[in-house]
């Protein structure tokens, strides 16, 4: 199937440090693939690279067989990509309903289409629903993870850009933020996740890439990662996995 | 009691034009994190364009638009050409010192304000100017005993439909949502789909329209004009904005407000040489107090 997403051998640099040496990915529509790596790895700069907020310094990242080089951030999500960012970000002396609105902002001129969106965000997340009308900035953890998600939905995207979305969230959280995002990803539309919790992020992936200071060191099926015997000790807690 | 309401009702018209300028600065700071200094001139340069128009055109106005035609036209002048002097500014005085950080953007704002007040003296003349009462008539009311300006009815409730208006766009629409999303976190409202430009372009625009607006008002209201007004002008309204909580659009509003009748009051009630001071104390008071200001409260952020 063509790509939806194809990263060819880009660079990233913050000001003198390369922070990605020339990395190649690809996403296929309809597929959830995660990006795995420690800390300071490059994971959430490919993110950013893709989403425009870094400019590329080599490289390309083609969407829709598009190149993105010269898009600036706001017109990639009217072109389709969304990017729940690291840390949720949300606007927090805005209302949950204003947060919403605003993902689906260059729409503001159909209310019956945004209404309509906000709808299928309620029915992913119907706490949301019930904190309509409080502000963003009193919302629990988890409630502001799923507002994240919910608004980054809101623009209808084909492929979701998704950074740490289990980061500092009580583990039954994590349980349910993993269902709804492969629930969202049955919905058709792709996923790009970024995650240190390998073992989850490889249990709803179909593919998967190892980011290691910059550099792509092993990707393949997640099942061929899970059984992957580096992947296993540096990510998946290796000895516990031996043990059983 | 005659005379406090009368006075209440010179403060709430004087608090008005504060709080209109105070928008102004209270906007820009909020999307732009930069105090806007030229912003005072802003309002000076708007009160010399409806000057302009009406003693220029007195003779066009006086025939064929009458009065309030007149006031009306002179306004929207006004508006539009100081709009278009804050893009202006924005453009060459702002933008290109982004990058260089918030400290050489005041500086820079400083001496546009600078610029601004020489070129208006330079066109305009040093000595003040009057908008004449040909074009601007009196008419003096008598309410239950009270003498009212009717002017002063007008200027006060045109002020407060302007910011009716203004409170609306940005507290109840998406687009005011964008705009406070932007303030609050320019980088996510880029992922949210929003056009930071058309943020700025909106926000250097209207602050200095509404800037202008107040500048015929002001001319109006006192008659005098003269092109040193926009630093106490600013001034007062930079410390309506700081009182009501900066970036804070009601804030700016309230601010001024307040502002305007204590000025008043304490003109009236202590005396008019230490009007200031009574103004600052009050300021100096709800900094200690509330260091964000009246409205300028942060919402606790669970994490």
């Amino acid at each position: 199937m063509e790509a939806l997403l194809k990263i060819d051998h880009l660079h990233i640099y913050y000001g003198s440090i390369q922070a990605l040496k020339g990395i190649s990915l690809e996403v296929t529509p309809g597929e959830i693939v995660c990006v795995l790596g420690a800390n300071g790895a490059g994971k959430s700069t490919l993110l950013r690279a893709i989403s425009g907020l870094l400019p590329i310094s080599k490289g390309d990242i083609l969407f829709c067989a598009k190149s993105l080089k010269k898009t600036e951030a706001y017109r990639i999500v009217i072109d389709g990509i969304s990017h729940v960012p690291e840390g949720r970000r949300v606007f927090s002396t805005l209302s949950v309903e204003e947060n919403l609105n605003l993902g689906a902002f260059n729409r503001r001129g159909n209310p019956q289409l945004v209404s309509e969106r906000k709808d299928r965000v309620y029915n992913l997340f119907p706490i949301l629903k019930q904190r309509e009308k409080q502000l963003a900035g009193t919302l629990s953890g988890g409630e502001q993870q799923m507002l994240a998600i919910g608004r980054g939905l809101m623009s209808d995207p084909r492929l979701l850009l998704l950074d740490e979305p289990s980061l500092g969230l009580a583990p039954i959280l994590v349980k349910q933020i993993f269902r709804i995002i492969k629930e969202i990803n049955e919905q058709g539309v792709a996923i790009l996740l970024v995650e240190q919790n390998a073992r989850k992020a490889l249990a709803i992936a179909h593919r998967g890439y190892v980011l290691e200071t910059g550099n792509i060191t092993i990707s393949g099926l997640s099942k061929e990662l899970q059984n992957n015997k580096k992947v296993q000790e540096a990510y998946l807690g290796g000895a516990a996995l031996r043990r059983k | 009691m005659k005379l406090i309401i009368e006075q209440i009702l010179n403060g709430l018209t004087i608090g008005s034009f504060y709080s209109l300028i105070a928008l102004g600065y209270s906007m820009v700071y909020g999307v732009m994190k930069l105090i806007n200094f030229a912003h005072g001139d802003l309002f000076t340069f708007g009160s010399y364009l409806g000057y302009t128009f009406l003693v220029m055109g007195t003779a066009y106005v006086t025939s064929t638009l009458g009065v309030w035609g007149g006031m009306a036209a002179a306004m929207l002048i006004a508006a539009a050409g100081t709009g278009i002097l804050g893009l202006i500014v924005e453009r060459i005085a702002y933008r290109p010192i982004y990058p260089a950080g918030r400290l050489p953007a005041v500086v820079s704002a400083l001496g546009a304000s600078i610029f601004i007040q020489n070129a208006i003296m330079v066109i305009w003349g040093a000595r003040p100017q009057a908008y004449t009462s040909d074009v601007i008539p009196n008419y003096m009311l008598n309410i239950a005993g009270l003498r009212i300006n009717l002017l002063q009815i007008i200027i006060l409730l045109l002020s407060f439909l302007l910011m009716g208006i203004l409170y609306y766009v940005v507290q109840k629409t998406t687009f005011g949502a964008a705009i406070r999303a932007s303030a609050l976190d320019r980088e996510t409202a880029a992922l949210m789909g929003i056009n930071i430009n058309l943020i700025i372009f909106f926000i250097f625009a209207l602050g200095p329209a509404l800037g202008g607006v107040a500048g015929v008002m002001v001319g109006i209201y006192y008659r005098k004009i003269s092109f040193v007004m926009g630093w106490n002008y600013g001034l007062k309204a930079f410390t309506a904005t700081i009182l009501g909580g900066i970036g804070n659009i009601p804030g700016a509003m309230i601010g001024g407000l307040i502002l305007g009748v204590l000025e008043m009051l304490g003109s009236t009630y202590i005396s008019t040489a230490y009007k200031d001071v009574f103004v600052f104390l009050v300021l100096i008071l709800v900094l200690i107090f509330r260091p964000t200001g009246l409205l300028g409260e942060k919402v606790a952020e669970k994490v």
